[in-house]
């Protein structure tokens, strides 16, 4: 069906079917990056009004209950639905260009998470028409229990996230398969780039993590809608065991969020010192070891909940281990920009300023990794300070490069750099502006997720500047978004590879062909296209035979939507869910019987 | 709402670790001479409200190559005094060391800032230089370095020290906090509820609410329990937190270590719902005589000296149905022990003042106050069923519960 000839460039299917039939690995990759950066543009305006109601004391802007909706929900929109998205969003449209393949194991797979996540970001996110969850994102029982969470907003939560989390571990099972079985030839694993590494080491992290939370998930469902007390100490519960189960996930979740970047930041940092990265095999392994290390540090979220002093010494030192390869990544990156020639553009200003950020987050982490110091910085302000420089100062920042990096390649258009010097300055100033305070109000002794605090207190002043902070992010990214509509109206001018980068992405047309690669590449070194070029190789010759790609389909939305109608169903009525169970299986039927050629 | 000047005002106290006046124990010894090269950064300290006091090391006179790094840092810690003008003494700030929990935290507190002070001004110095040192240049051409293994061995074990150096203070302090109470410390019972804290004294049979009292020096027991959520108990001056799990009996133990008339704000700290930024309480610390007559007063029965017909009237009203005044026959447990509220300085979890003016507003409708708060509205406007003057005898009659 769509069978296209080695030499033919671009798709001609265009239009809203074409979207929706999609198995394109790049179209999804944009799908997903484009609903990302939309929900992370909606975080933002949560966040936007809780730092306009927390500037000056006693606030009146928002009330209570609604402030905690708005922290539960600007947690979870930016975790799941932002910042996972917009790495997915750079997995699905890079992973098979950087290992020279033409697509994803599983094209039809790769659809299904997608619309599997739209599915559960609307479930999530549609709350707010009905009652959002307002427990945190951490949601601790027993307050997120019936008897003190009446309301569905717990169970949007629930719904959500058990759809969002089907949605990541098919993504997960499809490029830790993908990245196993579909490199070039000559790409062995540590020919690899790093992001391709990250990418590997996320998916199997999401493959392990997700089922804790499934369970969990589960078991909090049942507490509220069958009367079961897993959680509920007075009829023979734990509330701990929730906080065991979440933060099993939880904790590796924050790996999940900043490795993408990491990798990232070692593709672009090389591509502009104009040098292979520093110590490759090094931070390779660190990003394992952190990876393995994060299973072991969960209850470090717990050092207050009264664990013997054992369990939180062991966690504590645990804790702290992880900050060797912290500072083994640390370390590597600053020195593969000893000793460069290095190009600063905008991708390369986010790249940098990541180092930065991203290391005060780290610093601030270790610094809580000792129960004593945390028993006075756990659930203040300090700890949201550290959480955003890991957060924003490493995994957005990370994003940031990532996309004026690869702008060129999606699209075959540039962003304007001019524009981006003004995008990067003013978020830059603007994240510290917001984030470094917080530390000074943690110190100062002011709890997270309070809707208001008395005056006299002395953290007016702190807050205040903070909020204007906030509002500087803002105007950064409306400056971002003027560059990214003016640029995509452009005429596309990138050649195949602008930043003369040394991975295999930048070795195809910019946008790349539907099939990717006309001929596919044979990896001869760790940075094949610098290898190339100074080994006078040519690119591989195009033979002209067929290439098969795979055909669209719409069952992949089919099934999504059945498994959305499903989760609905629990939110209303039984028989929603049994439609959704009817289109579900009718889509899985259509989807074996599919021919594929 | 708080004056800050008396608080300095009992200045010099020097608390933290024996820099200065040498209590601190004999392993501690070099962080003083520390403290003394790097001085002036401590001021630097000072803008973020950490004020843990090494402040007598940077005054006494240095050699010349110290002052030297104090001049050139002059404008610097001018700015940052500016800005500590604005937040220091801050009433709730964890590194105003006041108790004996708070002292400990402080011992690997301090070894951990001045590490990720250096780790901080390293990794910056060395983005920024690097970024400026070989930015593209004609002619330059980059060295094609792939990695140094004797690098990355040192630069594995740079992390791996200061890894090393903090879990030693950490682990010390973590086993020293974790320690059993001597046997005559005072035993206090902490009770969570949606969003008020109770204090019960089981050995001096004391119930009261959002105001605990405490001798000043001696060691208090906690035990830590919730009715309800999870609700975390935080004086940040006198200690760390520990959480109040529902189904869970949690301890800590420490001492307040001084008397003052101001009483140390506290605060819940885990999210507990509606209310959580509201649910605060005050820490009075006494003399061991003042704690002895707070503690006989309170012990006692409701005061006898209230009007009869007050009683009456307040025993006819629908409070007993959650609140306790010991010697009539209201026996409620939902809400705050009442027998002795005239005595306390706040009421609605130390939202408002103890005023009648305040009284009348609580009483007439807590949620319009308090988002949430559990007792419904009493005034018949606000849809309960008290008069005005039916809520005038009631708050005549709290305000003499003395």
């Amino acid at each position: 069906m769509a069978t296209v000839a080695g030499t033919l460039a671009q798709p001609t299917h265009t239009g809203v079917w074409s979207w929706i039939t999609t198995v394109d690995h790049k179209r999804i990759g944009v799908l997903y990056g484009v609903s990302g950066f939309s929900f992370f543009l909606w975080g933002g305006l949560l966040a936007l009004l809780m730092r306009t109601q927390l500037a000056v004391p006693n606030g009146t802007v928002i009330e209570s209950d609604r402030f905690s909706q708005l922290f539960t929900m600007h947690a979870l929109t930016m975790i799941f639905l932002a910042i996972m998205p917009m790495g997915a969003g750079f997995f699905n449209y890079m992973i098979p260009l950087m290992i020279g393949a033409r697509d994803v194991a599983f094209p039809r797979l790769n659809a299904l998470s997608y619309w599997t996540f739209l599915g559960g970001a609307s479930i999530l996110s549609l709350s707010f028409f009905f009652e959002a969850p307002g427990g945190g994102w951490f949601n601790y029982a027993p307050l997120s229990e019936r008897p003190y969470s009446d309301g569905s907003g717990i169970d949007f939560y629930v719904v959500g996230l058990l759809t969002l989390g089907l949605s990541s571990l098919m993504a997960a099972l499809n490029f830790a398969v993908t990245i196993i079985n579909l490199r070039a030839p000559g790409m062995t694993m540590m020919r690899m780039p790093v992001f391709v590494w990250m990418t590997f080491v996320i998916s199997v992290l999401l493959i392990l993590a997700l089922p804790p939370l499934t369970v969990g998930l589960i078991q909090l469902l049942f507490d509220r809608q069958f009367g079961t007390h897993f959680f509920i100490a007075t009829e023979g519960g734990d509330p701990l065991l929730w906080q065991h189960i979440f933060w099993v996930f939880g904790h590796p979740e924050v790996y999940i969020l900043i490795l993408p970047a990491m990798g990232i930041v070692s593709e672009v940092l090389p591509t502009f010192s104009r040098k292979p990265l520093f110590g490759y095999p090094a931070v390779v392994f660190s990003g394992i070891a952190i990876a393995v290390l994060s299973w072991v540090v969960w209850s470090h979220h717990m050092f207050t909940t009264g664990m013997g002093s054992v369990p939180r010494a062991v966690f504590a030192v645990n804790t702290m281990i992880i900050g060797v390869p912290t500072g083994i990544k640390v370390f590597n990156w600053l020195a593969t920009l000893y000793g460069g020639s290095i190009r600063f553009t905008t991708a390369m200003y986010f790249a940098v300023a990541f180092i930065a950020t991203f290391t005060i987050g780290g610093i601030s982490g270790v610094m809580h990794a000792s129960p004593p110091v945390d028993s006075q910085h756990q659930d203040t302000y300090f700890v949201v300070a550290h959480l955003h420089y890991v957060l924003f100062g490493g995994a957005i920042m990370g994003i940031f490069a990532g996309i004026y990096y690869w702008f060129p390649k999606m699209t075959g258009r540039f962003l304007s750099e001019a524009l981006g010097r003004w995008h990067f300055w003013l978020l830059f100033i603007g994240m510290n502006m917001t984030f470094f305070p917080m530390h000074f109000l943690g110190i100062a002794g002011m709890p997270r997720r309070i809707y208001t605090y008395d005056d006299g207190l002395d953290w007016g002043f702190w807050n205040m500047f903070a909020t204007i902070g906030s509002y500087v992010i803002a105007v950064s990214l409306l400056i971002f978004l003027v560059n990214f509509f003016r640029s995509v109206r452009q005429e596309p001018t990138a050649e195949a590879n602008p930043w003369n980068a040394p991975t295999l992405e930048w070795g195809t047309s910019s946008p790349p062909p539907e099939h990717d690669f006309d001929a596919i590449y044979t990896v001869r070194a760790r940075d094949p296209l610098w290898y190339d070029r100074d080994h006078g190789i040519a690119p591989p010759e195009v033979t002209g035979e067929h290439i098969h790609m795979p055909p669209p389909s719409y069952y992949p939305i089919l099934i999504a939507i059945g498994i959305t109608l499903l989760g609905v169903g629990a939110l209303s009525h039984l028989a929603v869910s049994a439609l959704g169970g009817v289109i579900a299986y009718y889509g899985v039927w259509g989807w074996a019987l599919e021919p594929t050629d | 709402m708080y004056d800050a000047a008396p608080f300095a005002a009992a200045a010099p106290r020097r608390l933290t670790v024996g820099v200065a006046d040498g209590t601190g124990t004999g392993g501690w010894d070099w962080r003083a001479s520390v403290a003394a090269r790097v001085g002036t950064v401590a001021g630097a300290w000072e803008g973020t409200g950490v004020r843990a006091r090494v402040a007598a090391p940077r005054r006494t006179p240095g050699r010349p190559r110290i002052r030297a790094l104090r001049r050139g840092l002059v404008p610097l810690a001018l700015v940052v005094l500016a800005v500590a003008l604005l937040g220091c003494d801050a009433p709730m700030s964890t590194s105003e060391i006041e108790g004996s929990w708070n002292k400990e935290v402080w011992k690997p507190y301090w070894v951990i800032i001045w590490l990720a002070g250096i780790v901080f001004v390293a990794i910056m110095a060395a983005t920024i230089v690097l970024s400026l040192m070989y930015r593209e240049r004609p002619g330059r051409e980059a060295r094609q370095i792939h990695g140094n293994t004797k690098f990355e061995v040192v630069w594995t074990i740079i992390p791996v020290v200061i890894v090393l150096v903090m879990m030693v203070p950490t682990l010390d302090s973590l086993f020293k906090l974790d320690e059993e109470p001597p046997a005559d410390a005072l035993k206090v019972e902490v009770i969570g509820h949606q969003w008020w804290f109770e204090f019960r004294y089981p050995e001096l049979d004391i119930v009261t609410a959002n105001e605990l009292h405490i001798p000043e020096g001696r060691v208090v027991d906690y035990a830590l329990r919730s009715v309800d959520v999870i609700h975390s108990f935080w004086v940040p001056q006198l200690a760390g937190k520990v959480d109040m799990v529902p189904g869970r009996d949690n301890r800590m133990a420490f001492s307040a270590l001084n008397a003052r008339p101001e009483p140390y704000l506290g605060q819940c700290v885990e999210f507990c719902g509606t209310s959580h930024a509201n649910m605060r309480f005050r820490v009075f610390v006494h003399t061991a005589e003042d704690f002895e007559r707070w503690a006989r007063e309170q012990a006692a029965p409701r005061v006898s000296s209230v009007s009869r017909t007050a009683e009456e009237a307040f025993l006819a009203a629908p409070c007993l149905g959650c609140h306790t005044v010991r010697g009539t026959n209201a026996a409620g447990i939902a809400g705050p022990n009442l027998t002795h509220v005239g005595s306390r300085t706040t009421i609605g979890s130390g939202m408002l003042e103890n005023t009648p003016a305040e009284l009348r507003r609580w009483i007439a409708n807590s949620s319009a106050v308090k988002p949430g708060s559990k007792m419904p509205p009493m005034a018949q406007s606000a849809g309960g069923t008290l008069t005005d003057e039916q809520i005038d005898v009631i708050i005549g009659y709290l305000q003499s519960l003395k």
